[in-house]
């Protein structure tokens, strides 16, 4: 089980409780699209994906941005067992979806420069420090079923 | 990894045009967050008296850092023959773990958001997350090569002066 400090834990509750989630959904799946051009490999299905104006305009990749921060939302709401939190969107990842788990750190990362943006100087070292941390349980998390 | 395309190209020295002006700024939060977020670093700052992410030893390697990449920025068309010997110090002198470029070319990218939030589009991003990726690329170039030892001023290391 993951030790959370005080801080972390409010941090974290703080940040997901400022954000919107159809902007930062969004904004951080499309970038993902456009900074790892691979990551398109599992979106086929999503239409126009040619250039950066079309990705950020897909209302696909809207939706599916605002779909996966909802899912992180679980996470937020369930930080002492993350873990088991996600063991169906695990399996789902890895035998339906079959998504290389190497991706869902690219993700995280476009999430953090996208919250970073939003947060400005409030996003300081320690408070970047705490996200990154529960980033890494939940993409952990979501590895976790693979085999 | 891909190469640079002209546009990747243009797109770097158009923002680094817009931003080098807060380099100073930009190099000490960017290693003061490195320093914080990803502990393990301050192993390479053992000699530092003072290893707290905002002191004065930690800014002025943000400066000196930010510099180099601004030097890279001039050299972009030849990087690995541009950055010959600020690789040689990386390696032979600093041996530095080639993984940290990447941990440190994250933190640079995370400031870039903080600070030019506007300016810090999904274009922008991509293009110069490709560059640092080719910086680093660089500068790991002389990793696994023979120490040219004895008779190579490896201290002789400044950015150019313009």
């Amino acid at each position: 089980m993951v030790e959370w400090t005080d801080f972390e834990r409010d941090t974290i509750k703080d940040i997901f409780s400022r954000i919107k989630y159809d902007v930062v959904g969004p904004a951080a799946f499309a970038r993902c699209l456009v900074v790892y051009p691979w990551t398109q490999r599992y979106f086929g299905g999503f239409g126009n994906l040619d250039n950066a104006a079309a990705i950020k305009g897909n209302p696909m990749v809207s939706k599916h941005g605002t779909t996966i921060i909802q899912g992180l939302d679980r996470a937020v709401k369930n930080m002492d067992d993350i873990e088991n939190t996600y063991t169906e969107l695990s399996v789902l990842h890895s035998e339906k979806l079959h998504v290389d788990p190497d991706n869902f750190k690219l993700l995280a990362d476009c999430l953090t420069i996208v919250v970073a943006a939003q947060l400005g100087k409030e996003f300081t070292g320690e408070v970047q420090a705490a996200f990154q941390k529960f980033l890494a349980v939940v993409v952990s998390s979501l590895g976790r079923q693979y085999h | 990894m891909t190469t640079l395309t002209a546009k990747d190209k243009q797109t770097v020295k158009a923002f680094w045009a817009k931003v080098s002006g807060k380099s100073e700024d930009i190099g000490a939060s960017a290693v003061a967050r490195m320093l914080v977020v990803y502990p393990q670093t301050k192993t390479y700052f053992s000699h530092w008296q003072d290893q707290s992410p905002n002191s004065p030893a930690a800014r002025k390697h943000g400066k000196t850092v930010m510099m180099g990449v601004g030097d890279a920025v001039t050299k972009i068309d030849d990087l690995k023959e541009g950055l010959k010997e600020l690789s040689q110090l990386h390696a032979f002198t600093l041996r530095v773990d080639p993984a940290n470029f990447k941990i440190l070319s994250h933190n640079i990218l995370v400031v870039m958001a903080v600070m030019f939030p506007t300016d810090f589009t999904p274009e922008v991003h991509v293009s110069l997350d490709k560059f640092l990726a080719a910086v680093s690329l660089a500068l790991a170039e002389k990793q696994g090569q023979e120490d040219p030892g004895v008779g190579v001023n490896l201290f002789r290391v400044t950015p150019a002066r313009n």
